[in-house]
């Protein structure tokens, strides 16, 4: 299967600013660099859309535009906090009013799958429309249903994403529990601090889909795999090293391993043990310190893949003696939900 | 009704629009401003809550929205026997 | 070795039952679930019918196995995951490769709606164990976890069609090889947020609904669970006796045309109904009985009419709503429909339409009104038609 198009809203401004490794900001809350949204979105239809739809479907409408695709034959999002914009503002006018006076806008945006109903409406598209809401495997999800739609051959191209947004509410609520870090630090050091706590992050990544290569694709994606609450990190090194298996790959074959650090010491721990065994000897870099820990933030380490692909280019403090054609992703999502994909240059 | 129209344009968040270019008589829906269903329920709101109007149905709303001036007139005529 | 899905069992938990056997006698003594908001509190009790399941969170939780201050989605999917789950006895389970695929659209809304007025007042206020699960994909965790799955679990969530898609994207997983058996359907608990919103729409009914009526006036909510277990053929040889109802076809179709209403024509819904018909093979005039999305709304009943007429032609089959027995379950819906399917196919069953009393004066045909049992169900087509334009339809056939 192969990456015909990808295309991302999030905090980095894109790839060559990530290249240039401009990337130290301080903060426990990465915000995305947001696009002027008239310029991709019908006006008349922007008006009724938050923060995360706008977000959503710029991503979708960029990454279609790439790959010369007006229909797709799938349109498949994953989010696992759906739209918390309106659920937040339709919440807060219910408490205040007491059940009065509410009004229809923000109860019919605040449903998860609004993003990729917003898409087929503005498309017009008729066609599979679904959207995963689980957890640290929306996006992966996606992608399953993507391939077991691409493997029934019934459809040729599909449209795949991952979102989540971050509000003030979320923030602050995800906060209570603990989740982030107590004081900002630039962000390629949160994985030096030996401390407790991530940072937050949010992102609309999407990417077209197809069965055959085109001739102009960033990628072929050759494995993935997820596996859901191991008990030990040997049974992740046993999963891991079952897929390279399955795939045919040595460790020498694979260029480079993009993994889900996201600054937290009991979090980061397994892969610290993946690299002492599993994946030992790969050249490896974490991807969380340019978007953040969220619950689809593979969908962005897919994409940072398939841009270092398609370019041959890593950034910089990276050895960089060879063109890395191989890639592993291994991401995992608060040790419940561990996600694989091995993507080849074509 | 110059009001009315800056109301109508916070509720549907119309952000790109000044009263000035909602002309009194211009069709709200379809053709005109091309309002829809959902919009014709946060007028419905809107009535309620700024004039204390409740309108029976939400087909009520066809002709009373038709334009900023049947929305205008029907306030005058309901205002002074606003429901709770 | 064929690729046909099997239903090897089927759980449920409704305003009419809380298990299979509760339900069918509600269907075949036309009782409804409709009544005064009871569980609920909400500023609308008196004024909106709902449909609940008639048990408090307590009573459920003791039901379920669960802790009764968990969300209240995740207690109803339990029981009728677990019910499914038992039904199917499947030897060997903890064995085979299966997968969870679950459907909701509120998640744990109705614990965050409390902890909203907490947290509203002040940031440092309200219990976090009110929203540790809110998420839609936390009650699918909860419930994989009694279960005892781990190959794979998902939910979706595409309103009114979500647990459709759910049992269909568990088919295809099967079909593929990558799971052996699915346990697969939705859950949805009433809360005061989709009161409210539906309540903005206009299109709840302060009477009990009458699906399909030219005089209808819109819906009733209602809540519960819904799960079907699906498995490959491999799996169905090993068990008692070979199931004789399977997945047959299926076919998810977006109506593009509204953010919440459908399109006067029925695109969405004709699309459906024609790709699960055209996946199965099963042509139009060999359906049996139609399980209608059938809200009560003026628009759906329409649109939904409008593509049955359309694509049935002259033979309609016999169809109605089960939404006038349990009322509109949102993301339940579909797998508290496909459970009445599976069991239509098994005892040959028609449910009848409650309370219809005028031919839509648009449409040439009417929904049936009288509980048929025993009678010769070989093909029936299930309908869940959502916002966002989601529609999904699908055709369970007897083997």
């Amino acid at each position: 299967m192969y990456l015909r198009a990808a295309a991302t809203i999030s905090p980095p401004v894109s790839f060559e600013q990530i290249l240039t490794a401009d990337s130290s900001a301080q903060s426990i809350r990465l915000a995305c660099a947001e696009p002027d949204y008239t310029k991709l979105i019908d006006p008349k239809m922007i008006r009724r859309m938050s923060r995360i739809v706008k977000m959503g479907v710029a991503a979708a409408l960029q990454c279609l535009d790439e790959a010369g695709d007006k229909m797709p034959d799938a349109i498949i999002a994953g989010t696992a906090y759906g739209c918390l914009g309106d659920t937040e503002v339709f919440l807060q006018k219910m408490v205040e009013n007491d059940e009065q006076l509410l009004t229809p806008t923000a109860f019919i945006q605040s449903t998860h799958n609004t993003v990729a109903a917003q898409i087929a409406l503005l498309l017009k598209c008729h066609n599979y429309n679904n959207t995963f809401v689980q957890g640290g495997f929306s996006f992966e999800n996606a992608i399953t249903d993507a391939l077991s739609l691409l493997k029934e051959g019934q459809v040729k191209t599909v449209l795949a994403g991952g979102i989540d947004e971050i509000t003030d509410t979320s923030h602050a609520i995800l906060k209570r529990f603990g989740l982030y870090k107590r004081a900002p630090f630039a962000t390629e050091n949160i994985f030096q601090t030996q401390t407790k706590g991530t940072i937050a992050g949010e992102g609309a990544t999407f990417f077209v889909m197809q069965s055959g290569a085109s001739g102009n694709d960033y990628a072929q994606l050759k494995g993935f795999d997820t596996f859901y609450k191991p008990v030990s990190s040997k049974e992740v090194e046993q999963h891991i090293s079952a897929f390279l298996d399955r795939q045919n790959i040595k460790r020498s074959d694979i260029d480079l391993v993009i993994s889900g650090e996201n600054g937290d010491i009991k979090n980061d721990e397994v892969y610290e043990t993946i690299y002492q065994s599993a994946l030992r000897g790969i050249t490896h870099m974490p991807f969380k310190h340019l978007c953040g820990e969220y619950p689809t933030a593979s969908a962005f380490a897919l994409w940072l893949a398939a841009n270092i692909i398609k370019t041959g280019k890593l950034p910089s403090g990276l050895p960089s003696n060879k063109k890395p054609s191989t890639v592993l992703i291994y991401n995992h999502y608060r040790y419940t939900y561990h996600s694989l994909y091995f993507l080849n240059a074509c | 009704m110059a009001d009315l129209k800056k109301q109508i344009i916070a509720q549907l968040n119309l952000k790109d629009l000044k009263p000035e270019d909602i002309g009194d008589d211009q069709p709200l829906f379809v053709e005109g401003l091309g309002l829809d269903s959902i919009d014709a329920l946060e007028l419905i709101v809107l009535l309620q809550q700024e004039y204390k109007i409740k309108l029976a149905n939400a087909e009520e709303g066809q002709s009373v929205f038709r334009s900023v001036r049947t929305m205008a007139q029907y306030i005058t005529d309901h205002q002074g026997k606003a429901a709770e | 070795m064929s690729s046909r899905i099997y239903i090897a069992g089927a759980g449920i938990i409704s305003a009419i039952g809380n298990n299979i056997t509760e339900n069918l006698s509600a269907l075949e003594t036309g009782r409804a679930g409709m009544g005064e908001m009871k569980y609920l509190h909400s500023a609308h009790r008196e004024k909106i019918p709902v449909a609940e399941v008639k048990m408090d969170n307590t009573a459920l939780a003791a039901l379920s196995g669960l802790p009764a201050h968990y969300t209240r989605t995740a207690l109803l999917s339990a029981i009728a995951a677990k019910e499914a789950l038992t039904n199917a006895a499947i030897p060997g389970f903890a064995k085979l490769r299966s997968g969870f695929i679950s459907a909701n659209t509120v998640g744990g809304m109705d614990k965050t709606e409390n902890f909203f007025s907490d947290f509203l007042s002040n940031p440092a206020k309200g219990k976090l164990r009110n929203v540790v699960h809110h998420e839609c994909g936390a009650a699918t965790e909860i419930v994989a976890g009694i279960l005892g799955v781990k190959h794979h679990i998902a939910t979706i969530s595409t309103a009114c069609s979500s647990s459709a898609n759910a049992i269909f994207y568990g088919a295809r997983l099967i079909s593929q090889g990558m799971l052996d058996v699915v346990i697969a359907g939705g859950t949805d608990a009433l809360t005061k947020f989709t009161l409210n919103g539906f309540n903005t729409l206009m299109i709840l009914d302060n009477r009990y609904c009458q699906p399909f009526d030219e005089n209808r006036r819109g819906l009733n909510l209602g809540e519960g669970a819904g799960y079907i277990v699906m498995v490959s053929e491999k799996i169905a040889q090993t068990l008692p006796s070979i199931p004789i109802c399977t997945l047959n076809g299926y076919c998810n179709a977006n109506d593009a045309y509204h953010q919440t209403a459908s399109s006067p024509d029925g695109t969405g819904s004709y699309l459906a109904m024609k790709g699960a018909l055209d996946k199965s093979g099963v042509k139009a005039d060999e359906i049996d009985y139609i399980n209608l999305h059938g809200t009560g709304t003026q628009n759906n009943d329409i649109a939904e009419g409008t593509a049955i007429k359309l694509l049935f032609e002259r033979r309609y089959p016999p169809m109605s709503s089960t939404k006038s027995f349990t009322g509109h379950t949102l993301g339940a819906s579909g797998g508290v429909e496909a459970v009445y399917s599976v069991l239509s196919i098994q005892y040959g069953l028609i449910y009848p339409n409650l309370r219809f009393e005028t031919q839509m004066k648009e449409l040439p045909f009417v929904p049936e009104t009288v509980f048929k049992k025993g009678a010769d169900i070989r093909n029936v087509l299930s309908n869940s038609f959502g916002f966002g334009g989601n529609c999904s339809s699908l055709l369970f056939s007897k083997v």
